[in-house]
């Protein structure tokens, strides 16, 4: 007998049902960040009644109904419309400036999950004059996130944070010219997403999809893991114009990525990024 | 309790972890031998503790971005409105996930994911605090073989965090400030 411990039987349980996952439905979290993985799946195990990942992992096999349910699991995030002011701040500020300058524009918001940040960019490029000739494209992998990012409707017992942010973002419009109340909601205007093209796309798997001057993922990269963020990097790096710009989340950096050589600080405390001329 | 070394220390706190956190974490050398992960309970962004607690400490004070290495002889912070999670192989990751127990930071999480990682090798510490975060965390940490310390309920300026956790960990000790740190530096020191 080896004097190694075992590893867990809980991780070879997790590393099965992720391979399960993968080669049934060709979702791939095989490269997420491990620590916050787990976490998500002991909830979905603890929440869904299986007593091991085991379980879980049979009924996954065998039943499609459950990828959906594992991947609200797996992916939904919680966001706010303009969190993080600042960021927003610094892109009409600093970023938007330079953007002005071209005549058509193309964003690129990759793991848009419910779309309060695609929304927030349509109403500030709208507040700028920017919006009809902007193409924004709002990306994730989980279906179901899309469908509701797509309708632009959100509880509207979020909107008072939504609006204490839009103001503090440098909002120069009331966040309420741009909804609609109906039954508890807030329901955003049709034309915000005119010039939105909702689509699957999967960072770990797929490859470029188009060339744009901005791409924001923000606390996206934060669940992958080191290989992982240099691929999904490696996309926006070739995504980008020469000098276009790549925001990130408040904590998240370059510093650590293959990648960092091809892009300098552009507004260093809101992470937003320059793709450098080479 | 464990017999193994101390790799690491978590620690929680809520209401009145500043003056906490203050009579503990400024007695630390800066050749400390361990790293310390620390998760308080703040209202909102941003944050003042890095700074606040950089002046007063030998230690460096870090709020740490996402996939940074831990090393030893730094307290790291976690970010106001993230998750701190501790990464098998020893670095930082940083989750937006909703709260837990209407907090994020938590101190479960951060517990949780360091005692995957330390093992037996963990020691944790609850501190002051008038909710119920940490408990659970407490609890995981012991199941993995690692040490659970409290402040002494008896003393703290919020006692029902402490309280939470000694109930579930059958090997904690709660300890006076003092014999928190004076632990803390035999833990650690070189």
């Amino acid at each position: 007998m080896s004097h190694t411990p075992a590893e867990p039987v809980e991780d070879i349980e997790i590393k099965l049902l992720l391979e399960a996952l993968y080669l049934r439905y060709h979702f791939d979290f095989r490269h997420y960040a491990k620590a916050s993985i787990k976490r998500r799946l002991r909830q979905a195990r603890d929440q869904l009644g299986f007593a091991t990942f085991s379980a879980m992992q049979e009924k996954l096999l065998h039943s499609e109904a459950m990828v959906g349910t594992l991947l609200d699991y797996l992916t939904v995030q919680v966001s706010e419309m303009f969190r993080d002011p600042g960021y927003f701040k610094a892109m009409r500020e600093r970023v938007l400036p330079h953007l002005r300058t071209y005549p058509s524009l193309k964003i690129w918001i990759a793991g848009c999950s419910h779309g309060e940040e695609v929304y927030s960019f349509a109403i500030m490029l709208l507040e700028e004059g920017l919006l009809d000739r902007t193409m924004i494209y709002a990306t994730d992998i989980n279906p179901g996130a899309l469908e509701i990012a797509r309708s632009g409707v959100y509880p509207l017992d979020r909107i008072a944070a939504f609006t204490r942010n839009h103001q503090q973002a440098g909002g120069k419009t009331s966040l309420a010219d741009h909804y609609t109340t109906a039954y508890g909601r807030a329901v955003f205007d049709k034309k915000l997403r005119a010039q939105v093209v909702f689509s699957d796309h999967s960072l770990v798997t797929d490859e470029v999809f188009t060339e744009c001057q901005l791409v924001s993922c923000r606390n996206v990269m934060i669940y992958f893991d080191r290989p992982l963020q240099d691929r999904a990097v490696g996309l926006f790096r070739d995504s980008l114009t020469r000098r276009g710009f790549l925001g990130l989340g408040s904590k998240e950096t370059l510093r650590f990525s293959e990648h960092a050589g091809a892009f300098t600080d552009f507004v260093r405390e809101e992470k937003i990024y320059q793709r450098s001329e080479a | 309790m464990s017999a193994e070394p101390v790799a690491a220390v978590v620690i929680g706190a809520s209401a009145g972890a500043v003056q906490a956190l203050s009579d503990i974490l400024p007695r630390l050398p800066a050749d400390y031998s361990l790293p310390i992960m620390v998760v308080v309970h703040v209202p909102t962004a941003p944050s003042g503790l890095t700074t606040l607690f950089a002046a007063k400490c030998a230690m460096a004070v870090v709020e740490p971005d996402d996939k940074e290495m831990i090393a030893p002889g730094s307290i790291y912070f976690a970010p106001p409105g993230y998750h701190l999670l501790v990464e098998p192989g020893g670095s930082i990751a940083l989750s937006a996930d909703e709260p837990v127990l209407y907090s994020r930071p938590s101190i479960d999480v951060l517990f949780e994911s360091a005692a995957d990682s330390f093992g037996p090798g963990l020691l944790g510490i609850v501190l002051t605090g008038a909710n119920e975060d940490g408990a659970r965390g407490a609890a995981a940490i012991e199941q993995r073989g690692g040490r659970v310390l409290v402040e002494d309920p008896a003393t703290a300026y919020a006692a029902t965090m402490p309280a939470a956790a000694l109930a579930r960990c059958s090997a904690a000790r709660a300890l006076s400030l003092d014999a928190l740190s004076d632990y803390l530096i035999r833990a650690g020191s070189r």
